[in-house]
């Protein structure tokens, strides 16, 4: 017997036609698919690229740009709307270095994303004098966090603290608060695209994670009122449209209500939407409750940890992760179901886009450009939290079974 | 508490005519008990026999119908604070293991200790990389539970339990689940743990390690303890006759 010898893995035949002959042409039919693939792809795509850049008319999208973005929110106000930005890009720019992974992406593309809308050639007019100056700063003020990032206060409680009071001060930059000259109060019909689709998507999930938890949680409780009542609450919501329940909220609360308390309509809204999540939500998480194994609980018990503990520490955060695929599709569809506000008077997104068309005679048979223009910003925003969601499932897979 | 409950502070488990339905399935059938501190009592039987659950009833992960089970002496009434205080005296070691496979090894060793000792987190993680040491696995520390192997997991488990400084260790059938070439490593950790002076109830089929260990074997069937003696007289002069054919059974194979 020779020494041993290393026997050396052969190498994987490389090159890129053998690929294409292994992927594409394997067979006479998948030839034949393939080609005819390719040539569909060809017209298509030399469609959609003639009438996009050519044909189309994307007049009543240059033109309205500020409508889609906040509807009628004041143009001598759009600073708010501007600092928001910034303060927003600047957190981003700071969590990027802190946190890094998939935020460092959002902060990336958010910064990218303003700094071409600054020197888009389109009318920015409308967004007052400062409009593309607050656009042209967002970048820079990223960079800037970003590098704060390296100081003392690059850590992870300062940053989450930023974002805490920030979120404090972005209500009420946008509401304005009564008697101050300076910050008047903007009424909420006045608040409309983007903005406005943009804050009932995030009320609504924010709104219905806790709440659908603490359902789902109450529909596995020991205690027979508790599991009846999340029962029923869940079964009736989830029999009932979403556009039934705004209209619940939007004109029947008020009617029991006393007189003295108004909920703005807006407000109005978000609750039905967070009201009509929460049971879907808790559906969700209930799923993930089932998935974990008795032991589980034994073995929380057996260490001598109470229930309220074994939940927080132990089932809650397997379960969770569990059901992240189906909370993200929960929040994709709600995030689209946003729309449905204009039944009860809102102008979100896509009721701007209507008013659009209206507003000038010569735009009145443009819809195809208007719709898909709403339909890329939705699913520019729907993709973003799908992206996130997959690199949420990769970065707590570390651990599982 | 009744007037003969007063127990000598040398027994530290004691069972007194513990019944148990499953529904109408009478799984334990007045079961007698007394365990001595510092004893090892091994548990064996046909599976079905009613020996998983009755340990399981010591920590009332199962609860008793009728009869009285005393630990340390505290009784295990409906009284929720009684049984907390007997859980976190009594440490269990499960068949499939039941780590929490969302933490890391350490910190599924310090969990209870800090939540429900409240020790500071220096002086739990300070405890729990000693017991690591002492299982024999210190550098798996800040790996998942699934990047072990069982023989690996099962230790943990045991440290896990070890980390609430329990008076009384329970094991339900620890190597069932093992591969057999992990099974001399987790019983070797028992062994030891035996001669340090732990408490122990040990429900296995290792016959090799009863023998060496136990101070008492019981011999499980239909629900009550059939036979009970040390290992020496328990193998060499069974006086039951459904013990013998269990003996010829498992030592035979």
């Amino acid at each position: 017997m020779s020494a041993p010898t290393t026997i050396v893995r052969p190498p994987s035949a490389p090159g890129p036609l053998r690929w294409l002959r292994k992927n594409l042409f394997s067979t006479w039919y998948n030839a034949l698919l393939t080609v005819l693939a390719l040539a569909l792809i060809y017209f298509v795509g030399k469609g959609v690229i003639r009438w996009a850049f050519f044909e189309a008319n994307w007049d009543p999208v240059r033109y309205s740009l500020k409508l889609f973005a906040v509807g009628q929110y004041p143009p001598e106000q759009i600073w708010r709307i501007g600092l928001i930005l910034v303060l927003a890009s600047f957190l981003f720019g700071l969590s990027a270095r802190v946190w890094g992974g998939t935020i460092r992406n959002f902060a990336l593309a958010l910064a990218v994303a303003l700094g071409a809308l600054a020197l888009l050639p389109a009318d920015l007019s409308p967004l007052g004098p400062t409009g593309r100056l607050w656009l042209a700063a967002a970048p820079l003020l990223a960079v800037g966090g970003y590098l704060l990032g390296f100081t003392p206060v690059g850590k992870g409680r300062w940053a989450l603290l930023g974002w805490l009071l920030s979120f404090v001060l972005m209500i009420v930059l946008l509401n304005g608060v009564g008697g101050i000259s300076w910050l008047p109060r903007i009424d909420t019909s006045l608040w409309g695209g983007l903005l406005l689709t943009f804050l009932l998507a995030m009320v609504g999930i924010v709104g219905c994670f806790p709440f659908g938890v603490l359902l789902a949680l109450g529909r596995r409780s020991s205690l027979p009122v508790v599991r009846l009542f999340c029962i029923a609450f869940i079964e009736t919501v989830r029999g009932v449209p979403l556009v039934t329940i705004l209209f619940m909220f939007s004109i029947i609360l008020p009617l029991f209500l006393p007189e003295e308390i108004r909920v703005d309509r807006v407000v109005r809204a978000m609750l039905g939407m967070t009201f009509f999540a929460s049971a879907y939500m808790a559906e969700n998480v209930r799923g993930g409750l089932q998935a974990i194994p008795r032991g589980q609980f034994e073995a929380a018990k057996a260490l001598g940890l109470n229930g309220f503990q074994t939940t927080a520490l132990i089932v809650l955060p397997q379960a969770l992760r569990l059901v992240i695929p189906a909370i993200v599709g929960q929040f994709i569809a709600l995030f689209m179901d946003t729309t449905l506000a204009y039944i009860v008077g809102l102008t979100e997104l896509l009721t701007v886009g209507k008013i659009v068309l209206q507003s000038n005679t010569e735009w009145l048979f443009l819809d195809m450009e208007v719709f898909l223009f709403v339909a890329a910003v939705f699913w520019l925003f729907t993709y973003s939290m799908s992206y996130a969601s997959r690199r949420l499932e990769r970065a707590l897979g570390v651990g599982s079974r | 508490m009744s007037e003969n409950s007063q127990p000598s502070s040398d027994e530290i488990i004691i069972c007194r005519d513990v019944h148990k339905w499953f529904d109408d399935y009478h799984v334990l059938r007045g079961v007698t008990l007394t365990v001595r501190r510092q004893e090892v009592v091994v548990i064996c039987g046909p599976s079905g026999s009613g020996k998983s659950t009755f340990i399981r009833t010591i920590n009332r992960l199962e609860e008793h119908q009728r009869g009285q089970i005393i630990v340390d002496g505290i009784e295990l009434t409906h009284d929720i604070r009684n049984i907390e205080a007997i859980r976190s005296e009594v440490g269990m070691v499960f068949q499939q293991f039941n780590l929490f496979p969302h933490l890391t090894v350490l910190q599924n060793i310090t969990l209870a200790p800090i939540w429900v000792r409240k020790w500071p987190k220096s002086k739990a993680e300070e405890i729990a990389l000693q017991l690591l040491e002492r299982v024999g696995i210190p550098e798996q520390a800040h790996k998942y539970p699934a990047q072990l192997s069982g023989g690996q997991q099962q230790r943990v488990a045991i440290a896990r339990a070890l980390a609430m400084q329990p008076k009384i260790m329970l094991f339900d059938e620890p190597t069932s689940a093992l591969d057999p070439e992990m099974i001399k490593e987790v019983l070797d950790v028992m062994r030891e743990l035996a001669h340090s002076g732990m408490t122990m109830i040990v429900v296995t089929h290792e016959m090799g390690f009863a023998r060496e260990v136990a101070n008492r074997i019981a011999f499980f069937d239909e629900g009550n303890i059939v036979e009970i003696n040390t290992p020496q007289e328990f193998f060499a002069h069974p006086k039951e006759e459904r013990t013998r054919l269990f003996l010829s059974q498992i030592l035979t194979h």
